[in-house]
């Protein structure tokens, strides 16, 4: 049971910056996820956390003691690593006892840590197996039973859940995100899927090339991105980004093809006149059966995925490409015209030099 | 597995039992020359059956020795040549998997000189260095001891290239999940790379064995003294020089002496020997 905390985290191999100053608090019990594209630094600051990276400055402190200098081990964090890293000559009774075996703890009590988080994870059976007599899901519930006995002030898990298929992905990640809350320990979790983020985190720190884009609860991602990367990273398929310009009245964008979308009032800002980028979301366009329409949309490509349909086109005399997602099954030709509206509340609206979110 | 049909079997076989009788035709002739008489052997024609003098002839040069020999008994010799063998195979063992885990794990100045100077030791045969080595060994007093006998062989680069190679491919997050189960370096050595290295560790025993059963040249040169005489040594000053008669039943039953205990070695240990030459275990 711990607070997490960096201040100021920076890492720097040689000349090359890496991860350009984090600052975050992930409180006793949170599960924060750190999401971002590969190599964007997310598994390297997890390290810093871990120990297994050195932190060139800042500081990182757990449970309102300053790790900076301590070992891994010293540190009292849990790890599970993407490939599991499970001794394999060990059995999994083994692996999981082996760090509880190294910090001296009596035999009796060892045996009832592994039983106990045998049971959670439903490993009873397979205590006596080796690594390579199990599937890819049991060797990651062993690698959380060895994060579990350990009971630690924070688990760190990194892209746990990439080795597994599509369907044991899905289950896993209940799991996790039920056994994070049942055991209330404070957890950072790594992971390059926005859909992973987005269902296990209580807050996400989006990064991007080293940079913290946003950190905040999914729903705040979702509504209000703080900048084009976040807008087009979290939620699938992603944000419809075009380039649009505020008209001179500033109530509303002018689109390429000289369609307008009118602004709700707080959104325009004084922006009259000014090239934006402008974010909608696929399911925010909306079929306009009757009344103003804002585009029309050609029609491409429909992929038909049951609970809804995906329309993929383009509008305007540039041709400029859009996607909407629509409820339920529609079945759409090629080369079909569809008006499209947007309410003004759904419109996002971004600096086009730095991304920011105006 | 290819499909093969009746014929081709057939050749298959009589190919493999050529090959067989080749290579064990002589050992037969061997044995056989070892359980017969002075007589039987120097007057021909050879012998074709084992004759009756099997447990004397054995018996002779295992406690007796041949005489032009300065009659060392066969029992010390291959006692000698026994302690050679299993020191060279696991000093080298020892010595190669703690420098090449010092070399892949370990950040240290000057670490890839170390592993280029012991890369470039492999070009050098123990015979191209044998004169310093010879010098230094006798220098410090070491002539006619085991430690002179072994010391020297021991230093290995190829069994320390070959654990390298082989740590490489041991995932790094292993390492790595140690770290945070709190294992010190030497614990992680212990505990999960020594494991790890089992079957390599034996294969790797019976090639060293066996190379330390086999040497020549270097126990001839440091071993002067009749009683550290080598059993590879030892069938060589048997066969009398000039006139003198060799006791050939005698010396025979010395070579398939001296045969045995490396057969024993890859009999005992050819399934491991095989898994650790086929199957690296992770």
């Amino acid at each position: 049971m711990a607070e997490v905390s960096l201040r100021e985290v920076r890492k720097t191999y040689g000349d090359v910056k890496v991860i350009h100053g984090v600052d975050c608090t992930i409180a006793d019990g949170e599960l924060l996820v750190i999401v971002g594209p590969s190599g964007c630094g997310k598994s390297t600051l997890l390290r810093m956390i871990a120990g297994l990276e050195a932190i060139t400055e800042g500081e990182i402190s757990i449970g309102g003691r300053v790790v900076n200098d301590l070992e891994p081990a010293e540190r009292d964090i849990a790890m599970v690593f993407q490939n599991y890293a499970l001794y394999p000559h060990m059995t999994v009774y083994k692996n999981m006892a082996y760090g509880l075996k190294i910090r001296r703890m009596s035999k009796g009590e060892i045996d009832a840590r592994v039983k106990r988080a045998a049971d959670i994870l439903e490993l009873g059976e397979l205590l006596e197996r080796t690594p390579r007599q199990l599937s890819g899901g049991q060797r990651q519930r062993v690698a959380m039973g060895r994060a579990i006995v350990r009971e630690p002030s924070a688990f760190l898990f990194d892209e746990p859940l990439s080795n597994l298929d599509a369907k044991l992905r899905v289950q896993m990640r209940v799991e996790i995100k039920k056994l994070q809350e049942d055991l209330g320990i404070t957890s950072v979790y790594v992971t390059h899927d926005q859909v992973e983020a987005m269902t296990l985190g209580h807050r996400l720190l989006v990064l991007n090339g080293g940079v913290v884009e946003q950190l905040g609860t999914p729903i705040e991602l979702y509504e209000r991105p703080a900048s084009v990367f976040v807008a087009g990273f979290i939620g699938s398929p992603s944000m419809n980004l075009l380039a649009a310009r505020v008209v001179a009245e500033g109530n509303a964008v002018e689109l390429p093809g000289g369609d307008r979308l009118p602004l709700a009032n707080g959104n325009s800002g004084g922006q009259a006149g000014r090239q934006v980028i402008l974010g909608v979301r696929p399911e925010h366009l909306e079929i306009a059966d009757q009344g103003p329409s804002a585009a029309r949309l050609t029609v491409e490509v429909v992929e038909l995925l049951g609970a809804d349909t995906l329309v993929h086109g383009h509008f305007g005399n540039d041709r400029t490409d859009l996607t909407v997602r629509m409820g339920g099954i529609h079945d759409l030709k090629h080369g079909e015209v569809l008006p499209l509206k947007v309410s003004p509340d759904h419109l996002h609206l971004f600096d086009s030099g730095s991304g920011a979110r105006l | 597995m290819v499909e093969r049909r009746g014929w081709l079997t057939a050749v298959t076989h009589l190919v493999l039992i050529a090959g067989i009788a080749v290579l064990a035709l002589p050992i037969y002739f061997a044995f056989v020359a070892s359980t017969v008489g002075l007589r039987d052997i120097v007057e021909p024609p050879l012998p074709l059956v084992p004759g009756p003098f099997l447990f004397d002839n054995y018996g002779e040069a295992l406690l007796r020795g041949v005489t032009q020999a300065a009659a060392t008994p066969v029992a010390l010799m291959m006692f000698n040549s026994l302690v050679m063998a299993l020191v060279i195979a696991f000093g080298k063992i020892a010595i190669s998997l703690l420098s090449a885990f010092a070399i892949v794990y370990f950040r240290f100045p000057l670490r890839m000189f170390f592993f280029w100077t012991i890369f470039v030791t492999l070009m050098l045969p123990v015979e191209v260095r044998i004169l310093p080595t010879y010098e230094v060994v006798a220098g410090l007093g070491l002539l006619n001891t085991y430690a002179g006998l072994t010391i020297p062989l021991i230093a290995s680069a190829t069994a320390t290239f070959l654990f390298r190679q082989f740590f490489l491919t041991v995932p790094d997050e292993l390492a790595e999940a140690a770290r945070v189960d709190g294992a010190g370096p030497l614990r992680f050595f212990a505990d999960i790379l020594l494991p790890l290295s089992r079957t390599n560790i034996a294969a790797l025993f019976v090639i060293l064995f066996i190379y330390g059963w086999n040497q020549y040249l270097w126990p001839l040169l440091v071993t002067t003294e009749a009683s550290m005489t080598t059993i590879v040594i030892g069938i060589n000053q048997m066969i009398a020089p000039g006139e003198d008669q060799t006791n050939w039943p005698v010396v025979m039953a010395t070579t398939m002496l001296a045969m045995l205990p490396p057969v024993l070695v890859v009999v005992f240990m050819q399934r491991l020997f095989v898994k650790g030459l086929v199957e690296t275990e992770k």
